[in-house]
């Protein structure tokens, strides 16, 4: 009797769940595989849907039109605001948009892994487009075990921006070019009041802060995230252990609460009273786009910009630094697949679309041809992050099934260390890439031994 | 079927019997859920290091901040029935924070709070005292949380009061004349009482401090100090050193930022069985306290 009773219970969660996550399978897949080579494309009202708003999302339309002026059979509505949220809501049921864009590079695994969005190889073959148009770093974040499911459209560079009137009254000569010197700058440029807490910061280097992340750090000692086999080399790599014994050096020169302290009183990063728009500041880590805010919030600002520093133990490797960008690809369930491609190849392989997008939003082309094309607005501060893209030491971090995940454990476990609660560095190191490994595994559904 | 079938079937019955299922099973949100078993609670329980952190946080909040919660609201409602003259505009002025949206509460806290910039600190440092780095520093965090909770008590607090002006007047008078002073009118008449609603707020507080996430979520994102006008999603979910990483944060994380609703259900049932069990104690436990008028005890 209990048997019975057990095995009904059983059935009963069975078809429930079965049903419940009949949304969850294949649906109106309308669009099916592209269309013979050279059929013209037929009209239709697709929906494009991007992350960015306000004068970004204006740059979005406007490159929208150019494309609209060659394809006048097909509109465009482009919605902005998109958050990843969002698109993953729309694969699994409702309306989804033609062509999605995401900011989170981190979720191309997700999205390719699961045929969210459409492989996009046999349109490619199709119409002769190849990914060797794209440098090694975005060509890897927009695939995931060898199914493309998405193209780049603008990608982020990561630089270091110094204050050029600060530099020179302390008497410094160009930025640093190893970890040693700036450390060495930072020291000079910092300045305390009289009650010895921090006024000026010559650099920051706490994680979590604004644009401080060991993604963006890591190209500095050139750590690498996992091995071949797609295990996570935190604790192997010594890079890593480097990084973070210099970057707590520092962290500790300052005084880990008298930073916290100076940190919180500082203003939003993505606001008028950024810290190094500011003064307050004297050098920091952050993306190409800055370059545009500050002709915004702060033209005066003598500022300019370099690749990050290196290693003083392997300066060879100065001139890279860390790119990752937008991914742009296709839904499972959108309902116009072909003029999707369209347009998405547009934007992503045209040089007059990534001109125009590079030209508005600061961002760096993710085509090698566009990167060199003379429509580029020229700008010596931003040029420095065209170069650190086109560097073969710039890297990008790798795509899993699990998202960003990997990153976030071991920002946790950087928090924990720079405010010096980590005693054994290497133990640590070694006892998060079993973390991840373990979530790595668990995210891709195995079984755990 | 009547309706009430229907109502608990959709709302309650449905989600429930699928979260169970989803826990046995990988479901990335994209892609149909594959049966694995027990998997992910083996993980779970064995190999999931993030877990015993925020099953230690989200515990501090019940041991900690729900008899806070119940003390300070049960306070807060005995002062405003003492009140004699403006009675509707105090009851205002305590009720207005539980009004406040979590999020605009939270943020502003975290300013007032500021370690650098916040009135709070530059208050305490006039007097010689230098303030914590609270929402920044992990053994302050969760206190600073605990105080935003405080001051959101309102709904508790009128659940008192009402249940306060409800005792009988008789009682008191009865106890005075037996020589009984304010103390101990308040230990044999009020609190045996309103008993039952003592018991009330300690249930609904403990199951929202198992459920607490906005304010830590809020709060932890911006007190790191890289809130992303990106789209970009925090990667500072529990900051700092996973102080603020409740076992509801942690959830989310898995399901929606890590691709992991399956593991997510699992952690959703534990939670469930959890919940169930620490209500079921404190009910149980109530009957030696708890005084029904009329129940014949």
């Amino acid at each position: 009797m209990r048997q019975t009773a057990t095995a009904l219970a059983v059935a009963v969660l069975l078809g429930l769940g079965v049903t419940a996550c009949g949304g969850t399978g294949d649906s109106n897949d309308s669009g099916g595989a592209p269309v013979a080579k050279g059929t013209k494309l037929e009209p239709a009202d697709i929906t494009l849907w991007v992350g960015f708003t306000q004068r970004e999302l204006n740059v979005i339309k406007d490159t929208v039109k150019e494309f609209e002026k060659e394809n006048p059979q097909v509109k465009v509505k482009v919605v902005g605001g998109i958050n990843d949220d969002k698109i993953i809501a729309a694969s699994r049921g409702g309306k989804a948009p033609d062509v999605a864009q995401s900011f989170s590079a981190d979720n191309a695994g997700a999205f390719c892994g699961s045929g969210a969005w459409v492989d996009l190889k046999p349109y490619m073959e199709r119409d002769g487009v190849s990914d060797s148009i794209f440098p090694p770093a975005p060509r890897s974040y927009t695939q995931f075990e060898g199914t493309r499911c998405a193209l780049p459209m603008l990608a982020d560079a990561y630089g270091l921006y110094y204050n050029e009137d600060m530099l020179k009254k302390a008497g410094l000569d160009g930025p640093p070019k190893t970890t040693d010197e700036l450390t060495e700058y930072a020291k000079k440029l910092t300045v305390r009041n009289d009650d010895g807490s921090l006024k000026v910061v010559g650099f920051n280097p706490m994680m979590a802060w604004y644009s401080n992340t060991p993604a963006n750090f890591g190209p500095m000692y050139g750590g690498k995230w996992v091995d071949d086999s797609g295990k996570s080399t935190l604790g192997s790599d010594p890079a890593w252990a480097k990084l973070l014994t210099w970057q707590k050096d520092l962290i500790d020169w300052y005084g880990y609460d008298d930073l916290v302290k100076f940190q919180a009183g500082l203003g939003d990063e993505f606001s008028s009273s950024n810290a190094f728009e500011k003064g307050k500041v004297a050098m920091n880590i952050d993306g190409e786009w800055r370059t545009a805010f500050i002709a915004d919030e702060a033209p005066d600002l003598p500022y300019n910009t370099a690749p990050v520093p290196s290693d003083p133990d392997n300066p060879d490797i100065y001139g890279g630094g860390y790119t990752t960008g937008n991914i742009i690809g296709i839904p499972k369930r959108a309902e116009h697949k072909e003029q999707g491609w369209a347009l998405l190849n547009f934007l992503a392989t045209s040089d007059k679309a990534q001109v125009m997008l590079s030209n508005g939003l600061r961002n760096v082309p993710t085509t090698e041809s566009s990167a060199q094309s003379p429509d580029l607005k020229p700008d010596p501060k931003f040029e420095t992050f065209l170069k650190i893209f086109g560097n073969e030491h710039t890297t990008t971090t790798p795509v899993t099934a699990a998202g960003s995940a990997y990153q976030e454990l071991f920002n946790n476990f950087v928090n924990k260390w720079q405010a010096g609660r980590v005693d054994d560095l290497e133990a640590g190191l070694a006892d998060v890439d079993k973390q991840i490994d373990a979530q790595l595994a668990n995210a891709e559904g195995e079984q755990v031994p | 079927m009547s309706p009430w079938i229907v109502g608990f079937g959709v709302f309650f019955g449905y989600p429930l019997v699928t979260t169970v299922y989803l826990s046995f099973t990988h479901y990335d949100l994209l892609e149909p859920s594959r049966w694995i078993g027990t998997a992910n609670y083996k993980y779970l329980f064995t190999q999931d290091k993030q877990i015993w952190p925020s099953v230690y946080n989200t515990l501090w909040l019940v041991a900690i901040m729900v008899p806070l919660k119940v003390m300070f609201a049960f306070g807060v409602a005995l002062m405003l029935l003492r009140a004699r003259r403006g009675v509707g505009v105090f009851r205002t002025i305590f009720y207005l924070p539980a009004l406040a949206p979590p999020v605009a509460a939270t943020l502003g806290f975290v300013y007032i709070l500021n370690p650098a910039t916040g009135p709070v600190n530059g208050a305490l440092g006039l007097v010689g005292i230098e303030g914590p780095l609270w929402f920044s520093d992990p053994t302050w965090a969760k206190p600073s949380i605990t105080l935003l909770m405080l001051w959101g008590v309102g709904n508790t607090m009128i659940i008192f009061l009402a249940a306060l002006v409800d005792v009988p007047r008789h009682l008191y008078e009865s106890a005075s004349l037996d020589g009984a002073g304010p103390f101990q009118r308040l230990r044999w008449v009020t609190l045996p009482s309103i008993s039952p609603v003592i018991l009330f707020a300690a249930v609904i507080g403990t199951i929202e401090a198992l459920q607490l996430f906005t304010q830590a979520y809020v709060g932890s994102t911006i007190a790191a100090g890289s809130a992303s006008s990106a789209g970009d999603p925090s990667n500072d979910l529990g900051f700092p050193e996973d102080s603020t990483l409740f076992y509801p944060v942690l959830l989310y994380q898995q399901g929606f930022r890590f691709f992991n609703m399956g593991y997510a259900a699992a952690m959703a049932v534990l939670l469930l069985i959890v919940s169930f069990a620490i209500t079921m104690i404190i009910v149980r436990n109530s009957r030696r306290w708890v005084h029904y008028a009329g129940a014949g005890r």
